[in-house]
């Protein structure tokens, strides 16, 4: 299942205005892994997960998405692949009601109707949220909202889930679903977040962004543990981390 | 999101979502009957008030088999009434013609065709309100499509519609933070000025974000909609109903004909 796979290899970018968000960026993320991309603002993380879902053109460096070497003709393929979830709900949700949003994607991808309703069906259902599939999007909660943009994703079958800060805006118990969700996905997952608590419960894997360069990859533990490391990245070490004690 | 609902548009998809005929009629019924009332209303001569009355049946029925709040109806009608009030201002003093008495007042010209005027804009908002509360915005842009109104059209009032709500409630957002800070002064004109300016540019950015929303789902420019909805009967029935009574309408004052009827004779 090698199209599972992500790979970025001496990946660089500079906005029109001359802002180099990324400069050199390397990785390669395995099939089923979930990795945490931190650190702080401005450090290129919504950079980065514009890149690997092709909406950012490659211009120097290589976006592989499983096999596929991302260019600006493969774009569209190597988008099936990748399911993105955005920081503000309110942009992912278009669409008059909950059921046509997620509906949006399947259809696009030329399902016909009576398959694409079954993909909406399943895919509400898999976060929790078919009641809500007449509704229009504007009136649910955060969570709800949260929910909803990740079942347009999941209605795509994805096999790479990319999200930008998923738990921002969310109280305690949207987290904590939230938080159960993304822990139950088999997906190669990428979270961009603030929230480091979240990524100790559901990454296994952290990369440390800071003025576009990765300064530290490796082992949840081992990365969030480093008080040194974080501190000088705009970062800190997690409660749950100070107070756990290896068993 | 209550608070900043200003003009309760939220609640035209509650009032949507209920279940009665009229509601369950399909949404190009009522686009075209609703159109064909609009035009004829339209169409009537300057000075026409009682030969207008009949007209009121049609948002009358909507309102009433619809379920329709009448007092929230009201409300919108009167939000719109500026525009049509400014329309019409003008005809009194240009029009001072004598037409019609009232005991030893004289009515003119001018204040009979701003009453049509006034009364022609509470029949077709009217009506054209009740559409949307009895179909909503949804299957009403649906049912547009399927009459043939350019995708494109249709779609821009869906996003028009979708994203008044995300608009409205930042331009709340700021005016209210700048309330806080303006010491119990009214904000001045120019706080308005730059509030439209950042809502501008805000939006901007927020199409954006929206656009790069819907490429990652396979966006190629093409909007494609569920909902099968078939045309029935009733549907039939409805338009061709309707339409008979709006033309009869236009073509005799049925007022006046059934004024004559009761009471029996000739003016």
């Amino acid at each position: 299942m090698s199209h599972h796979v992500v790979e970025v290899r001496d990946l660089s970018f500079a906005y029109p205005d001359g802002t180099e968000a990324l400069k050199g960026v390397s990785f390669r993320i395995e099939h089923g892994a979930a990795v945490a991309l931190i650190g702080g603002n401005g450090a290129g993380k919504s950079t980065l997960l514009l890149h690997l879902n092709g909406y950012l053109p490659t211009r120097r460096g290589e976006v592989l998405i499983g096999d596929t070497l991302l260019t600006r003709e493969t774009a569209a393929l190597a988008r099936r692949a990748i399911g993105m979830v955005f920081q503000d709900p309110d942009d992912q949700l278009f669409m008059p009601t909950v059921a046509e949003d997620v509906a949006f994607g399947p259809l696009n991808a030329g399902l016909p109707p009576d398959q694409a309703e079954q993909r909406v069906a399943s895919a509400l259902a898999r976060v929790g949220m078919a009641h809500l599939r007449d509704r229009p999007p504007y009136r649910l909660s955060a969570g709800e909202k949260r929910a909803v943009a990740i079942a347009t994703v999941l209605a795509m079958s994805p096999d790479i889930l990319l999200l930008d800060e998923p738990s921002s805006n969310l109280d305690p118990r949207g987290r904590r679903r939230l938080i159960d969700l993304l822990r139950s996905f088999e997906h190669t997952r990428m979270i961009a977040t603030h929230d480091l608590e979240l990524v100790v419960e559901v990454c296994s894997r952290v990369i440390v962004l800071d003025g576009g360069r990765i300064v530290a990859d490796g082992p949840t533990r081992d990365i969030l543990n480093d008080e040194a490391l974080m501190l000088a990245h705009a970062l800190e070490r997690p409660h749950i981390l100070r107070h756990s004690h290896p068993h | 999101m209550a608070a900043t609902d200003w003009i309760q548009i939220g609640r035209m998809d509650d009032l949507a979502r209920m279940d009665t005929p009229v509601h369950r009629l399909d949404a190009r019924a009522k686009a075209v009957v609703t159109f064909v009332f609009i035009g004829v209303v339209m169409s009537f001569p300057r000075h026409a008030i009682s030969s207008l009355t009949p007209l009121l049946l049609y948002p009358v029925a909507l309102v009433s088999l619809g379920r329709i709040p009448v007092r929230y109806l009201a409300r919108k009608i009167l939000i719109a009434a500026p525009f049509a009030l400014v329309i019409g201002i003008f005809n009194p003093l240009l029009d001072r013609e004598p037409v019609a008495a009232i005991g030893p007042v004289a009515i003119s010209g001018g204040w009979v065709s701003f009453g049509s005027i006034m009364f022609r804009f509470l029949l077709t908002v009217g009506a054209a309100l009740a559409l949307v509360a009895c179909t909503g915005m949804n299957r009403l842009g649906a049912g547009l499509e399927r009459l043939g109104v350019p995708r494109v059209f249709v779609v821009q009032l869906l996003f028009l519609y979708r994203y008044l709500f995300v608009v409205s409630d930042q331009a709340a957002k700021m005016k209210r933070s700048a309330e806080i800070r303006s010491s119990g002064r009214p904000l001045r004109l120019r706080f308005y000025g730059s509030m439209i300016g950042h809502l501008l540019l805000r939006s901007m950015d927020r199409a954006e974000r929206v656009y790069r929303a819907m490429v990652a789902r396979g966006f190629d420019g093409e909007v494609r909609l569920l909902r099968p909805s078939a045309f029935r009967w009733s549907d039939a029935v409805f338009v061709i109903g309707w339409v008979l009574l709006f033309v009869s309408a236009r073509a005799w004052n049925l007022a006046d004909g059934f004024g004559r009827l009761i009471t029996g004779g000739s003016l």
